[in-house]
């Protein structure tokens, strides 16, 4: 069994982290009812014999007796670790995790990358180092952060890079939060295309999500709640957007509902390399499938079902409306319509009890209206997991490497050249030690390789297939 | 003759643990259809030949467990010593803590090389509890990374270690629309491997065997479980004990050996695939009642015409008429030809079943008199609650359009360059595929000019 670390960094990272650490206890206590320390709750928390004090040593079998993170907190600023440390988590953490300072970046990529980057490097190495020795076997490092502003941005990148240079053999998915059109922060393109370069160059995957998504999905589900209609109600605790403890609903805060699902995201994909199933999927089989050329890396993903009704049988039309949902619009996670555009690979992990018949037909069914590239016709990666997550019978999640991310590049270069055409704001990075132009010139050409990738890839689309020929022997 | 089993990654040891609960529920059945002597001399030469009488009280299984990451071997363990009937040895699994990542060079590179003393260790302990060892019989899937890869080092060691005994590798081939997305690599990689270390490959689809759940088994919503379990009877009616043609009263005592000189005269083609008649829901079995006249026809014709199953046939396809000499190109595209095929019959009135349809000379290549090409093996003893069953081992051009399809695919994605950074990480370079396509293509070849 493998154990991952999740690396949680600035404010939005540290944000939605705490909603994935209070989402996976209510998972896994909703599975192990006995209190057993067993291998999936091994994958993200060590098991800490707190009797002697907070640096007892890990025990490895037997029954529970104090759940710790497997994770490091990262923060310029001090409030939102604080927080988290005075709420309902702070047993899950101990402060040998945290590494906080006190004024922030500024939302200035330099700052977070160049300097803080700098002044930490030893202190978080250290760190990862004794986060990696409780691990018996490390398959995977999550970053999460936002690509916007400055700690999240600047320092979670160099983090990336720490990693790929420290633990080179140990995987590295990054969920990043890509800042919308109308973000407040006006130097969020040059921060996000700073830490696209970083990306493009040190991530195993990158699954990016964005805000006007997940709030269109909160939407969705509000109406659902409120509409009363079909005069069903929903079961409470499986709304992908409700926190573990739902009977604090007055308490949450706005962004916790958005959180949420991309804690349930992480969740989901990590559930089939923790629980048992019939086609297992580990994490190392999710980049070898979906990655087929180093650099396209970037997943688009969507979770189905958002809630669920509370009637109680579960006829087959809803099972394959769970797929259908997977592929629409309102569903993905990023601003973008996979349908429409060039499926490269397609992942469709599920849980709970669906078995394979109901895949096949499945992916029999829709196979007609999506377009794969033409080496990759049939490039499904399945698994399944027997355990579902809570209040649901069964669940799907969809990555997807297709090259509808293209337009939120090309969005964020757009943005990106209007400030740098004018050289506003310039000054505020090129006065950190470190940076240059050349800095910034390298970050926006690497976007634009990537940007052309994906437009000769589109530029097959729809064309004549053409298989080439097979090798010829001589008998 | 016992016979060591070797199962390799998750599906190896999902199919493996079917396959040997098919095995003892046949055995503890009393379900013969013989005489109760008959009865105990099938029991006792199933019990030699795949399970070990050890001082515990359930008879264990001759096998060794291998998978890279622990959930699959630890649930396979637990489930066969749930069933009361029969186990696993409880020093006869390797595992890891990280899977394989469905790549075939970690597998066969990477896992391999690093984990060959310990697996082989534990085969040498399996092969030497045997009396007399009649070979080796490994359990995979090809398009995952350790069945497939590690699958591969695996069989290579084991024909260096054990050169001169017998060696089957049952490979499973994968849905057609994927289940791993660089399963037509993996295979390729897989196949031409084998073919270089194993002295067959026995081949079951996933394809296949989900429409005979679908069509024949009525189930409704198929689960890898049902499918494991039609594949677990047929390889049930083709291992367990019969009578071979010169053998006398007993039962063969080299069912390895004897099936691979029936059906692999020649190193070139050592592709068998398997058909079984009849195949039905449990419930239904004692309402049917079957001739073996009508059971034989079916499967002569399922041979012929390249059928899946007893249903759906093409009866229209027909062998070429005899009495011409023509070069084998003219022959109907639909026709199969064979090399050589084997029957198995279990059950009822076996003995004076009249097999002659099997031994048209038409069915078969020119090279081989249709006596050497034809084998039939009969037991009265019956099969897993069937009254009469009959199995086909064929070594023919089953198997060529599947394989050709998989090479396509292969070679299509192969030309763009896709997931090869995946494979070169772990030292297979592009010269390997290459070699590997060689080999294929001629296998392919070889086959369709039969």
């Amino acid at each position: 069994m493998t154990q991952s670390v999740v690396v949680q960094v600035g404010q939005c990272g540290n944000q939605v982290g705490c909603r994935f650490w209070d989402l996976a206890l209510r998972e896994h206590a909703a599975v192990n009812k006995k209190g057993i320390y067993d291998e999936a709750l091994s994958s993200f928390f060590r098991n800490v014999d707190t009797r002697s004090g907070d640096n007892g040593p890990d025990i490895y079998k037997g029954k529970i007796c104090s759940l710790k993170a497997r994770a490091l907190l990262i923060d310029m600023e001090e409030g939102v670790v604080n927080e988290i440390l005075q709420g309902p988590l702070r047993d899950v953490f101990d402060s040998k995790q945290l590494i906080t300072d006190v004024s922030g970046s500024g939302n200035n990529w330099a700052v977070g990358h160049k300097i803080y980057g700098c002044q930490y490097r030893e202190n978080i190495v250290e760190k990862l180092r004794k986060t990696a020795e409780h691990c018996d076997c490390l398959q995977c490092f999550f970053i999460i952060h936002s690509m916007g502003g400055g700690t999240g941005s600047g320092l979670g990148t160099f983090v990336l890079n720490l990693l790929e240079e420290e633990f080179p053999e140990v995987y590295r998915f990054v969920t990043s939060v890509y800042p919308s059109g109308e973000d407040d922060v006006i130097t969020s393109p040059y921060n996000s295309v700073l830490a696209m370069k970083e990306l493009n160059e040190h991530a195993d995957c990158v699954l990016p999500i964005e805000n006007e998504s997940l709030f269109e999905i909160v939407n969705k589900i509000h109406q659902m709640v409120n509409s009363g209609k079909l005069g069903s109600t929903v079961k409470p605790n499986s709304l992908v957007t409700s926190s573990a403890g739902s009977a604090k609903t007055l308490q949450e805060k706005p962004f916790d509902a958005m959180n949420n699902i991309v804690a349930s995201l992480l969740l989901n994909l990590t559930s089939s390399a923790r629980f048992e199933g019939s086609l297992n999927m580990d994490l190392n089989e999710i980049s070898m499938n979906l990655v087929p050329f180093p650099r396209l890396h970037y997943l688009v993903s969507s979770l189905t079902p958002l809630y669920t009704l509370a009637d109680v049988n579960v006829p087959s039309r809803r099972l394959d409306q769970m797929f259908s949902d997977a592929f629409s619009r309102d569903h993905q996670l990023i601003q973008a319509d996979p349908k429409h555009s060039l499926y490269l690979a397609c992942a469709l992990l599920v849980r709970g009890n669906v078995q394979v018949s109901d895949l096949r037909r499945n992916i029999e069914r829709l196979k007609p209206s999506l377009h794969f590239v033409s080496w990759n016709q049939e490039g499904w990666k399945t698994g399944l997991c027997s355990v579902p997550p809570v209040g649901h019978s069964h669940s799907l999640l969809a990555l997807a490497n297709n090259t509808c991310v293209k337009p939120t590049f090309i969005e964020l270069k757009d943005r990106f050249m209007k400030l740098y055409k004018k050289k506003a704001h310039l000054h505020h990075y090129l006065q950190i030690d470190g940076m240059e132009q050349s800095c910034f010139s390298e970050a926006i050409s690497s976007l634009s390789d990537l940007i052309e990738e994906y437009n000769e890839l589109d530029a097959t689309k729809g064309g004549p297939r053409i298989d080439p020929s097979r090798l010829q022997i001589a008998i | 003759m016992s016979i060591v089993t070797v199962q390799l990654g998750q599906c190896g040891n999902q199919v493996g643990h079917e396959v040997f609960s098919a095995l003892c529920r046949d055995i503890c059945g009393t379900h013969g259809l013989c005489s109760k002597k008959e009865n105990e001399s099938y029991q006792d030469s199933c019990k030699e030949r795949f399970f070990c009488e050890e001082e515990s009280a359930v008879p264990v299984a001759r096998a060794v467990l291998v998978d890279m990451e622990p959930k699959v071997i630890s649930q396979t363990l637990s489930m066969a010593a749930r069933s009361g009937h029969w186990k696993y040895s409880s020093h006869s699994h390797f595992c890891q803590k990280q899977g394989s990542g469905n790549n075939w060079a970690n597998g066969y590179s990477v896992h391999g090389p690093r984990h060959k003393e310990a697996i082989m260790n534990l085969v040498q302990r399996e092969a030497e509890k045997c009396d007399r060892l009649g070979g080796f019989f490994t359990v995979m899937s090809m398009a995952g990374g350790t069945g497939s890869g590690l699958g591969a080092f695996v069989t290579q060691c084991l024909r260096d270690a054990f050169p001169t005994s017998f060696l089957l590798n049952h490979v499973i081939w994968p849905y057609g629309t994927g289940e791993v997305i660089v399963q037509n690599y993996n295979s390729v990689l897989t196949l031409s491997h084998l073919y270089h270390s194993a002295d067959a490959l026995l081949v079951h689809e996933n394809d296949v065997i989900h429409k005979i759940c679908a069509q024949l088994m009525n189930i409704k919503h198929i689960s890898f479980r049902d499918v494991n379990e039609v594949i677990a009877h047929q390889l049930g009616s083709v291992l367990q004990p019969t009578h071979t043609a010169g053998g006398g009263s007993g039962y063969s005592r080299n069912p390895l050996g004897d099936l691979l000189e029936a059906l692999v005269p020649h190193p070139e083609f050592r592709m068998l695939g398997l058909r079984n008649i009849p195949q039905m829901p449990e419930n239904s079995l004692a309402y049917s009642s079957f001739s073996w006249p009508g059971l034989l026809k079916h499967l002569r014709q399922m041979l012929i015409a390249k059928a899946q199953m007893e249903e759906g046939i093409d009866w229209q396809v027909r062998p070429p008429q005899p009495g011409s000499c023509r070069p084998s190109t003219n022959k109907p595209l639909h026709f199969n030809t064979s090399l050589a095929n084997l029957a198995i019959l279990r059950g009822k009135d076996v003995h004076g079943v009249d097999l002659g349809s099997f031994q048209d000379p038409s069915l078969y290549t020119s090279w081989l008199s249709p006596q050497d090409a034809f084998t039939a093996w009969k037991t009265p003893r019956a099969f897993n609650k069937y009254e009469k069953s009959a199995a086909l081992v064929s070594n023919s051009q089953f198997l060529l359009k599947p394989l050709d399809s998989i090479v396509g695919k292969a070679w299509n994605m192969f030309a763009s360059k896709a997931y090869l950074h995946q494979y070169t990480k772990f030292g297979i370079q592009e010269e390997d595929f290459l070699d590997c396509f060689t080999t294929l293509e001629q296998v392919i070849s070889s086959y369709t000019n039969l």
